[in-house]
This record gives C-alpha cells, structure tokens and sequence, in this order.
C-alpha cells in the first residue's frame, strides 16, 4: 500500500522527476538529465520526434524501466522504493499498441484484470469495471474477445483498463493513432472529461494538430532532454524549437508565420482563429 | 498498359459477411502518383492488398472482377513475381520486419531477385540514405523506435526499385519531419526514376496535396476521383467520412462562406500565404510592415 503523502511535499506536484537519465542495454542513451514536475491537473503533451526519449519518460514514470540515474518522485514518496503495482494507482500507461496490452478471452476480464490485482475489494473492483466500461462506450463489447475488435475499439479497451485502475495520473502514448477522425474526437472527447474531473492528463504524441487543440501545456523533447516547456501557444510560436525535435507546427501557424509581416499574430491555433484575424475590420 | 487496372472489383474477406470492396474500378497510369483517401474500414488497404497479389494468394476471401498490375491479372501471376516490380509498405512496420540487422533487412529483397553483390551494397547504402537511416546498417530493427522501423520498412521496399510503390498509411508512425521527408522521397522517386505511386491516407493534410489523382473511398466503395484541387475542397464532406481534411481547405472554406464566395481553394501554405496576401491584405491596403 501507498503510505499517506508526506506533508513536506507542501505543493500539487503528483510527480517530480530530477536529473532523470535512463540507458538501454547496449548504451542508447534514450533520456538525459531530465528535469520535470508534473501537477495535478496538468494537462501536458510530451511531444518529440521518434527517438527522442517520450516513450521511454513514460515507461520511467510508471515504473516499467527504472531510472539509470536520477529521481523520480510520485505524490512525494520515492519511486525506487514503490513496486510497479503501487505506482499503478497513481500511474496509468496505456501503450501506443494496444495488441502489447490486451491478453484476457473478453474485454470485460481484461477490463477487471488491473484493478482486482491492486488490492480493492470485489464490490470496488465491480464499480470501478462497471464506470471505465461506461466512460469508454464498451457495454456492448463486454463479452467479445478483444483482439477480434477494430482498432478503435481495441484502443478503447486498453483506456478502460487503465481507467478502470483509477489513477491519478493517466499516460497515453500516441492514442489516436490508426483511429479515423470520428473514433480520434470521440477519444480525445473522454480525455477532456478525465482531465475535467480532475485527473492529470499526460498525452505523448507527435500530432501537433492534437496538441494545438487539446494540451495545456507543451514539454517539447530532443535527444532525451526537454528543450522547452510552455504553453501550446508559446511553443509553436517557437519554429526552430519546434525544427530542432522534428516536429511541425499545425499548417495554420504555418500559415500564420508566414503571414506575420502583415500584422498576423504568430501564436494561431486553429483555422477559425486565422480567418477571425484575417477578415478583421474588413466585415460589418 | 496502366500500373494497375482494377475493373468491377468485389472482395468480401473469409469469415466476414461484408464487402470489404464493393464493385470498385479504378486506374493508376504509368508514372502517376495517386493517393487513396479513406477512413478505417473504406477499402483503402483491400485495395493495397489486391495491388501487390497478396490479396488472393495470401489473404482468403471471396473475390469478383479484373484485376492487372501492369497488364498481368495477378490471379494468374505470383507474390514473389509480382514483387520484384511491386514494392509494398505497410502501416505496422513490425509486420513487415524479421531480419538481424538493418542491413539485412533492406538487402533481403534485391538478394532474393539474385542481384550481384556489389549492387545490393548499392542500393542498401542508397535506400537507407533516402529515408535518413545511414549508419543504421548494423542495428537490430527491433532496437529502433517505431519511426525509425518504419523508415526500415521503406527503406527495404526502395531497394528492389519497383516500378509501382504501394503504400498503406507509410507515416502513421513518423514524426512531422520523418512525414515530411517521406513524401519527399516518394516524389523524387516519381519524378526522377519514374516510379508509379500508389498511396493509401486518412489523413489528407500533406501527401494529397501533391498527388496527381485523388481516389476517395468509403464503406468499400470509390466515392470520388478528382484532381487534389477538387477532392479536397469540401473539409465537411471529407470529414463526414472520417478524413482529416487539410487544414488550408478548412481555411479557404471559412474565408469563402465568411465572405459569401467560392473563389478560395489553397493546396498548401504557400499558395495560401500569396493569395491571402494579394486577395486580402493588399486590397485592404494592409501592406507588409
């Protein structure tokens, strides 16, 4: 079990990550004296090209791979001395491939699988199954094997079961891709809500578009450091930043950059945004 | 003689009681880059999958029509036949990834068409430099980030030089830039060697834009096949069918019904910047500063 949290920790930072380094085996250093807290709430894209280290900062924040050097501290206790399934209360990791993840007969037992190896009792384990089943819209797949579903809903299924752990925290790492616009929004949609009741939200990812128009803050990864932690605005105001970790601006800041010698604002967001600039004092 | 030629196609897949196409006809010339646009489940793989043989003489089913790939019908010919013209690039690249080394890899395709030695060293040296992964040659492809496998993945599709490249979703793993720079590649293959292009997306924001043709496809059905400039210019209609349109399509759209007209349709930033700068600052008599 989780001791209570320490009162020194005096602050909302569910987790704090200092000097973080972490070498594969074979010596690919994946991540670099990273430095991190993350609060409650948050609501942060962790964006970087491939390679760059996201994955692996996920995988040492729940546990999976332990940091070569470094700490990492969850709700003020050190994670060096909690077991996986102790930060799995805390942290959940849904995986960028969903077939990694699923392994019961019906996607309700694998839905079941994580909350019964924590610890609850049935009747919390029944509520808890019962309330990630609703959140992700898998009622009707209850008794279906989860490997026999369409991507999207495999998707579905491995969020469950993270929600149906109920940690504070959530990792989602790349959850739209492979998903259609319509099952993409639908899913995006269920993580606003999570984060709208509070939990912190950490969604990996390269899809900028996604970024502009969900995260509330952008840690931008290269070569396994941050080299920038902002605003969405701030960091696609920023294009060498963003160059330097392989990444795009959405084309309306594009758009925007381009447009700046005529009075365009360089930090736009979205197409409705440009068009409002754009068409200022020209209408009505 | 097209590069593939696809008459009254139906393909229902064994155990399934859905066309995965339905009646599909279509054509891709010689030379011609043409993207499929689709959401999951529109036909956009079967297709892929029926280009390269894999779909009848791996994949079962039920299957009607005509199908040739450079004038062969690919019922009669066979997947190890048809690869040595067809390179073929799936979406998982850890499906299509079984060697040692990355050099193996991209030299298993060139060795089994018995080409000399040295050439193999040639054309591995020159694919995995197209897709940005020289000095990779000795790492293990399970040792890459999933990316850099897909790089990989082209990387050894690129080293038989096909005559038509079939591609399946090729940049749902790569960054923006890696996005960027495989789109690149695949025009200069067009461009410079010829090399027919066949690419599947659901996402129509960069690739579509280039294409010669685009083929929208939904619920295994061609539902339109118009020049990019056409296909693209209803954002509501693509995403209806679960496309992500491009984002200076959903701009020319807002600009036209904000300002009660047709006359904006921008393929790309650049376009757009000239014209918003031409149409609209300087009519305003906004100049730039």
């Amino acid at each position: 079990m989780i001791p209570a949290p320490s009162s020194v920790q005096g602050s909302d930072k569910i987790v704090s990550i200092t000097d973080l380094r972490f070498t594969y085996e074979g010596g690919v250093e994946a991540v670099k004296d990273l430095t991190l807290d993350i609060r409650k709430g948050d609501y942060i894209a962790v964006v970087g090209g491939n390679g760059s280290g996201k994955t692996t900062l996920a995988k040492n924040i729940n546990g999976l791979l332990r940091p070569s050097r470094g700490t990492i501290m969850i709700r003020g206790h050190d994670a060096s001395k909690m077991a996986v399934p102790e930060i799995a209360k805390v942290v959940g990791y849904a995986f960028q491939n969903p077939d990694y993840q699923l392994f019961c007969p019906t996607v309700e037992e694998e839905v079941r699988f994580g909350p019964s190896n924590l610890g609850y009792s049935h009747e919390d384990v029944n509520v808890k199954v019962q309330r990630a089943l609703d959140a992700m819209n898998l009622q009707h797949l209850r008794t279906k094997p989860p490997l026999s579903l369409r991507l999207g809903e495999r998707r579905r299924v491995t969020l469950a079961s993270v929600i149906a752990m109920d940690p504070e925290v959530f990792i989602f790492d790349e959850p739209t891709t492979g998903l259609d616009t319509e099952e993409s929004e639908m899913l995006m949609q269920k993580l606003r809500n999570l984060n709208a009741e509070g939990k912190t939200i950490i969604l990996i990812t390269h899809d900028m578009r996604l970024v502009s128009e969900h995260a509330k803050r952008v840690v931008v990864m290269s070569q396994g450091r941050v080299i920038l932690d902002s605003d969405p605005r701030g960091a696609f105001a920023d294009l060498d930043i963003l160059r330097k970790s392989n990444l795009e601006p959405p084309a309306v800041t594009k758009l925007a950059h381009a447009l700046k010698a005529y009075g365009v604002p360089v930090d736009i967001i979205s197409p409705e945004e440009l068009v409002f600039h754009l068409l200022r004092g020209s209408e009505g | 003689m097209p590069a593939l030629l696809m008459r009254d196609v139906r393909f229902k897949y064994r155990g399934s009681s859905d066309y995965a196409l339905d009646r599909v006809s279509l054509e891709v010339e010689k030379g011609e880059f043409v993207t499929i646009l689709g959401a999951n489940g529109s036909g956009k793989s079967t297709v892929c999958l029926l280009a390269n043989g894999l779909i009848p003489h791996a994949v079962p089913g039920d299957l009607e029509g005509k199908i040739e790939v450079f004038g062969e019908d690919t019922s009669k010919s066979t997947v190890a036949g048809l690869s040595a013209r067809v390179g073929i690039v799936f979406q998982e690249p850890e499906s299509q990834l079984f060697c040692m080394s990355v050099e193996e890899e991209v030299a298993f395709g060139p060795e089994n068409l018995g080409i000399p030695r040295h050439e193999i060293r040639e054309r591995v040296e020159w694919a995995l430099e197209l897709v940005d992964m020289k000095g990779y040659n000795e790492r293990s492809p399970f040792s890459l980030s999933g990316g850099q496998k897909q790089r990989v993945a082209i990387a050894a599709a690129l080293s038989m030089h096909p005559e038509m490249l079939v591609l399946d979703e090729p940049a749902y793993a790569l960054d923006p830039v890696g996005r960027i720079g495989l789109y690149s590649v695949l025009r200069e293959l067009r461009g410079r060697h010829g090399t027919t292009v066949l690419l599947a997306e659901r996402d129509a924001e960069e690739a579509a834009a280039f294409s010669d043709r685009i083929v929208i496809m939904n619920k295994g059905r061609v539902v339109q096949t118009a020049p990019p400039r056409e296909a693209l210019c209803s954002p509501d209609n693509l995403r209806g069918m679960g496309i992500q349109p491009p984002q200076v399509s959903e701009i020319a759209s807002l600009l036209n019904s904000r300002l009660s007209t047709s006359r904006y349709s921008f393929l790309n930033v650049e376009e757009a910047e000239s014209t918003i700068a031409r149409e609209i600052f300087k009519k305003k008599g906004r100049s730039a500063r």
